[in-house]
């Protein structure tokens, strides 16, 4: 789950990070008056959970009430990559002697956590990461001994600090270290960290990504889903795993693989896959019938293609929710493909029901992809 | 023979008493896996199927000393606990059907356990299939069959669709191992691969990788150093994912500007390794793979 800015920067704080003054507003009116408490110079900043969001023209320097205002209507009325703008952060404007990289993820591969700094800020990690012209410093830390000062010092001297900046950066790397370790983070970073003057250390942007695995045992944090459009949001209720894409076919199947494999099938046979819709293992026919309705619901779905291989999962629990969902509501051709545990059940249901189906899964993808042209 | 799991096998099923515990206990006894013992705390003196339910993995370790092998169902909440308790009783080989284990838990558990010796598989994995000799796991057995080609999977549904595709195609298996879909997982594909290439009983391998992390080119990598011996068939799942979606599995997410199934492809091609479109094509390429070697 992407924390909200505010929310991250809340969380920095209570670690003992540095950030400047901010408040949160949902209007301009509230922009306006949040204005009137910082003053001088302030960054208006889009409340989006996206990377890359100052690229996207997110975030704005203003200097007057007038220009809040004008920059704030325009903002809150904006999409950041396809997400509504819903909410403003009005932040102090720091001026930095040097913008830093400091950040906490997962090296899948070396299953630890690394701790990456750069002596360049406001660049995307991704960009970072890829990009030769700057240099990553990292530092694999040991689950047992959890990131050691000389550790993070040697951070602090690849990125170039040098005198008392580099104390500060050992200490707040520490300290950012264990709210990454204790929130069960995926992603914690401050890009830019900014450098001021006196060695001073200002979070700058708080950026945290929490495992969703992780989420019921951290009651204190506010559910937030800025990440998701509303198909998405009511499917993570329902327990599924959704995608909305950009397509006409959408797709549902038992099992992410499986779901995946048929979108790739999908394109193979030159369609465009609508949706990604995973029901999980052992689904029941109601859980397949609100699969079939919320996929439904996806107005870019002109045909439908449900692929299901019965393992845990059983066919005619399947054919069940298929019948069950498309009885009041089949205005779109469904193509089907059921194999494994109970087929012949569930078959004897689609028949019954009128509703077709494949051996294969490659035969059902091409089969789609014909329906969606009226062959 | 085969790789992890053979007539040797030995196992240990905590989590026992619960649904998916109990079912899979019972399937599992269904195709001949030899388990000796379940754990579920204060259960201790019941019955699954037939299998003795103890307190803790000591008293079952003990009781059966035999015990070579774990699988655990226990929920996500409560399963790293098992895990460092089955690791503590001296068992070897952990196989973590469990899903939803938070991240930074697994980490700890997977260094605990290279820190005793200990083999985990999985997390949110199906679990190892050695086709007419046991199962350890929760996949559909009768989609497998006996036979020389070894498969290692980070999907569930997946492996089956391709063992079954294999299985009709007159390619039995020797093993099928799922090594999960969460981003840290235990045993990885070289790992397994290694298994494979050094097993008498196998003859070739199916790779069946996803979009997300770098599993599949640290694979291509190890077999542009070492080389194999062995014909390889892989298939990447996800080739239309977007970026930064996260595709079902924890782990299926192009994040930090790699991931991509394009990329995955191009490294195993690099590699030498044939990659297939489709699913379908996989029976197909092992034949020209294996004919190649002959």
């Amino acid at each position: 789950m992407n924390l909200q800015e505010y929310e991250a920067l809340r969380l920095f704080a209570s670690a003992g990070a540095k950030v400047p003054k901010h408040i949160l507003v949902k209007d301009v009116e509230g922009a306006a008056e949040a204005y009137k408490a910082i003053g001088g110079t302030v960054a208006l900043k889009a409340q989006v959970a996206v990377a890359g969001r100052g690229k996207a023209g997110g975030i704005v320097k203003v200097s007057s009430e007038a220009e809040v205002r004008a920059q704030a209507e325009k903002l809150l009325k904006s999409e950041i990559k396809g997400l509504k703008v819903e909410s403003l952060l009005v932040e102090e404007w720091i001026n930095a002697e040097k913008e830093l990289y400091l950040g906490f993820t997962i090296d899948r591969s070396a299953k630890k956590a690394v701790a990456l700094a750069c002596g360049v800020g406001g660049i995307d990690l991704e960009d970072l990461v890829k990009s030769k012209d700057f240099t990553l410093v990292r530092e694999h830390i040991d689950p047992l001994k959890g990131l050691m000062r000389y550790q993070a010092y040697h951070l602090a001297k690849g990125i170039g600090l040098k005198g008392g900046a580099i104390i500060r950066f050992v200490d707040l790397s520490i300290k950012l270290y264990q709210l990454f370790k204790s929130l069960d983070c995926e992603l914690l970073e401050s890009n830019p960290l900014a450098l001021c003057k006196d060695d001073l250390l200002i979070a700058l942007d708080a950026r945290i990504i929490v495992d969703d695995n992780a989420l019921p045992r951290h009651s204190e944090l506010a559910q937030s889903s800025l990440d998701l459009n509303p198909l998405e949001r009511e499917a993570r209720k329902e327990g599924f795993s959704y995608v909305d894409l950009e397509g006409d076919i959408g797709v549902i199947g038992n099992g992410a693989g499986l779901v995946m494999a048929t979108l790739d099938t999908v394109t193979y046979y030159g369609g465009r896959p609508a949706c990604f819709l995973d029901v999980g293992g052992g689904a029941s026919s109601e859980t397949v019938e609100k699969a079939v309705r919320l996929a439904l619901r996806n107005q870019r779905v002109k045909v439908l293609l449900v692929n299901v291989l019965g393992g845990i999962t059983r066919c005619d629990e399947v054919a069940l929710g298929l019948v069950n969902a498309l009885q009041a509501n089949r205005t779109i051709p469904i193509v089907v493909r059921l194999v494994g545990v109970n087929e012949e059940a569930g078959r004897r249901l689609l028949r019954e029901a009128g509703i077709g189906y494949y051996e294969s899964m490659e035969e059902a993808a091409e089969a789609a992809v014909k329906a969606l042209r009226g062959d | 023979m085969a790789i992890l799991i053979d007539a040797k096998t030995r196992v240990l099923v905590q989590g026992a008493t619960g649904r998916e515990g109990s079912t899979h206990t019972a399937s599992m006894l269904n195709y001949g896996t030899k388990i000796l013992a379940g754990v579920t705390p204060n259960r201790g003196g019941s019955t699954v199927s037939g299998v003795p339910i103890y307190d803790l993995v000591s008293e079952a370790v003990e009781s059966h000393p035999e015990i070579n092998t774990s699988i655990v169902f226990v929920p996500a909440s409560a399963a790293p606990e098992a895990v460092y308790e089955a690791i503590d009783a001296g068992i070897k080989l952990i196989i973590i059907v469990t899903e939803r284990i938070p991240i930074h838990d697994t980490i700890n558990l997977v260094a605990h356990a290279e820190r005793k010796g200990a083999k985990i598989i999985g997390p949110n994995c199906p679990g190892v299939i050695t086709p007419e000799v046991a199962k350890v796991g929760i996949m559909p057995a009768h989609l497998f069959k006996k036979g020389r080609v070894g498969i290692v999977s980070r999907s569930g549904t997946l492996t089956y669709e391709v063992a079954w595709a294999l299985t009709r195609s007159g390619f039995g298996q020797s093993t099928a191992v799922g090594i999960g879909g969460d981003p840290v997982v235990g045993l990885g594909f070289v790992d397994v691969v290694q298994m494979f290439e050094a097993d008498p009983e196998t003859d070739a391998i199916v790779v069946i990788g996803e979009i997300g992390g770098d599993a599949e080119e640290r694979l291509a990598a190890y077999i542009r150093r070492q080389g194999l011996a062995k014909p390889i068939v892989a298939y990447i799942a996800g080739r239309s994912a977007p970026k930064g979606k996260r595709m079902g599995h924890a782990g299926a997410i192009i994040s930090l500007g790699s991931g991509s199934a394009e990329e995955k492809r191009a490294a195993l091609i690099d590699a030498g390794v044939n990659v297939a479109e489709l699913p379908s094509q996989i029976p197909i390429l092992l034949k020209k793979a294996i004919q190649r070697r002959a």
